[in-house]
């Protein structure tokens, strides 16, 4: 199993080194980060000359990269270097924005995954039955659900509910900002109050979003267990239901979804940037979308980079956890 | 044909008169046949056949045009404008039917791009094996570690935001999933009897693929491009959301959201309209898949649905 991890790790070290190389041409050819600087009146030709020595825009790409590459590995991940703003250096802005992101996604996954296998699961053991038609259906409408749609919807209507509490004389609940930097303060009743406040209504969102797979991808698995030959004999046995759609069905069916719940980081990954997008929250969607529009090479590089380790790191996850819940699956 | 039994009890008695004459019938009629009678299919046929009508003829007989902003702002719905105008006046319908052209547009032409490459790609990984399987199934694990949302994004502001650049960056990250299913039944395929005496006859490997061996596969192909056009929708959709795909003037459907979803209170119909289009052309096209799937595989309902 070591032995595994560890060539599973030195494999994905050229794929992410190719795949950096290839966002760092992209980068690089996608825009000119001083492109704004030309119009700037009073700026002179020279003054051009001397920001893009300064920059390093100067050198060829191959050198740029190999200097981004040492940098990035030492730690030292360079400063925005949007016109107009403040020099933010990028490793805290990343990290911030993913413990900002991942507070979110954590939740409303572990959540989604719960809801879904228990749905699923049902489903499956009441085929054709209302329940099966009810959740089978809702899974097919949530999975063919524009996100940004479901996010707005779960937003408007949630932010409703504050009318009500605050009709009943109580204080405003929810808030759609995202949670405040520094923490909450207060006693521990109303840090409660606050948190459950911040992160209910992206948490429903997103929730609903992944859910929909979740269960969709239970039930098929959970049928397919349930039509197999040993569940047929643990029957026959005289082992009752529920016995055999825990200890015989249901544990075989966690498996496929095992992994689905690690495969599924980068479409998590997306959703969390539209859902975030959506509630206000400062987290890697809205730090993608700004460094986007104000064209900032050394932000999207740390960007992308975090994103691809992680995407990689979880993949391994997935396959690692498969080989230890699946004994017949050796990995070697 | 015994598989067919169920089918024939709630067909009408013109119909299995005819089933029970021995007629011959390919294999293409028999899907066909299959398909026509999955009702769920049939509908979602019928809708998606009219969203192409309203986007692509529709203009043309609304009295409205997309860019026209004589309209007063935010009218509410009414005989002239049955969804009401936008901020700067313009009639919704109109737009919705821009929209719903560019959106069908950029995804018909994604799921066209990602079927050709991901079936080429696959089906040679699949039959050449050895150095170029190992080389394209690199490219493909090298393709799913960088997020699509942040390649669209710079693509989209360092080139342009026509609708033809998001969809070529789409159906650059939309192959792969279609290239690994190729891949896995070309390897099963490569194996049987009819692709050894194609070789031995002498044939091409270009001829091996699209004659011998896409033909064989074309159920799997045609359900799977046909979910790429639902996935090419939602993803289109939320990039131009982002404000990172089709950028106006010109519009999409997640263009039109971006633009009024700010007034889900005030006007619901703003956001509402565009959204039915959205959640119904989707649900369209994932019911026409489910209902290919459904024809071209009968064996798979029995155990499956």
């Amino acid at each position: 199993m070591i032995r595994y991890i560890i060539r599973r790790l030195l494999i994905s070290i050229p794929i992410l080194l190719i795949g950096s190389f290839a966002c760092y041409v992209l980068v690089a050819t996608a825009g000119n980060p001083l492109a704004e600087m030309r119009f700037r009146p009073g700026v002179t030709e020279a003054d051009l000359k001397a920001a893009e020595a300064a920059l390093g825009l100067d050198k060829p790409v191959f050198i740029r990269y190999w200097d981004w590459l040492g940098n990035f590995l030492s730690g030292d991940w360079g400063q925005s270097i949007a016109l107009g703003q403040a020099k933010t250096a990028v490793f805290p802005a990343v990290t911030d924005a993913l413990w900002t992101t991942g507070r979110l996604v954590i939740g409303a996954e572990l959540l989604a995954l719960t809801l879904g296998v228990s749905v699923g699961v049902l489903a499956a053991v009441r085929q054709y039955s209302i329940f099966d038609y009810l959740a089978t259906s809702t899974a097919f409408l949530m999975f063919s659900m524009p996100i940004f749609c479901v996010a707005v919807i779960v937003k408007n209507y949630g932010i409703q509910f504050n009318n009500v509490l605050e009709s009943m004389g109580l204080d405003r609940w929810l808030t759609t900002a995202g949670p405040r930097p520094g923490g909450f303060t207060g006693s521990f009743g109303e840090v409660i109050f606050k948190y459950t406040g911040t992160f209910l209504l992206p948490t429903v969102a997103l929730m609903l979003i992944s859910f929909a797979a979740y269960s969709r991808f239970e039930r098929a698995s959970m049928l397919e267990i349930l039509h197999s030959d040993f569940v047929r004999t643990a029957r026959a046995k005289g082992i009752s239901q529920s016995r055999v759609i825990f200890r015989h069905a249901f544990r075989n069916a966690l498996i496929p979804v095992s992994t689905l719940f690690s495969l599924n980081f980068g479409a998590v990954l997306s959703g969390a940037i539209i859902t975030e997008t959506v509630f206000g929250w400062a987290g890697m969607g809205t730090l993608l979308v700004n460094s986007v529009r104000q064209f900032d090479p050394p932000m999207l590089m740390g960007w992308l980079a975090v994103t691809a380790t992680l995407i990689v790191l979880f993949n391994l996850i997935a396959d690692v956890v498969y080989g230890i819940l699946d004994p017949r699956i050796r990995l070697g | 044909m015994a598989s067919e039994g169920g089918v024939v009890n709630s067909a009408p008695q013109s119909d299995s008169h005819e089933f029970d004459a021995t007629k011959t019938r390919t294999q293409g009629q028999l899907v066909m046949r299959r398909f026509l009678r999955h009702r769920l299919a049939m509908v979602s046929l019928g809708v998606f056949v009219f969203l192409i009508l309203f986007a692509f003829i529709g203009p043309f007989i609304w009295t409205f045009d997309y860019e026209d902003v004589s309209s007063k702002s935010y009218q509410p719905m009414s005989g002239t404008h049955p969804l009401g105008t936008t901020q700067v006046g313009k009639d919704m319908l109109a737009l919705l039917m821009r929209g719903t052209g560019y959106s069908l547009q950029i995804a018909l032409i994604v799921a066209a791009l990602a079927t050709a490459i991901g079936v080429t790609f696959g089906a040679l990984a699949g039959y050449l094996r050895g150095f170029v399987d190992t080389a394209l199934m690199r490219l493909v694990d090298l393709l799913l570690i960088i997020p699509q949302i942040a390649v669209a994004a710079i693509v989209v502001k360092g080139f342009s935001g026509s609708w033809y650049v998001v969809a070529l960056v789409l159906a650059a990250f939309a192959w792969m999933s279609i290239a690994r299913i190729t891949r896995g039944e070309t390897l099963a395929l490569a194996q049987r009897e009819f692709i050894e005496a194609a070789r031995a006859c002498g044939a091409s490997t270009p001829r091996i693929i699209f004659k011998h061996l896409v033909p064989n596969m074309i159920g799997s192909i045609t359900v799977n491009a046909t979910l790429a056009i639902a996935a090419a929708v939602l993803t289109e959709a939320a990039l131009s959301f982002l404000g990172l795909g089709v950028q106006p003037p010109d519009t999409s459907l997640g263009v039109i959201v971006l633009e009024n979803y700010g007034q889900f209170m005030n006007r619901p119909w703003l956001f509402w309209g565009p959204f039915i289009v959205l959640v119904s052309l989707s649900l369209a096209v994932n019911f026409i898949g489910d209902g290919l799937r459904d024809a071209f595989d009968p064996r798979q309902t029995k155990v499956r649905a």
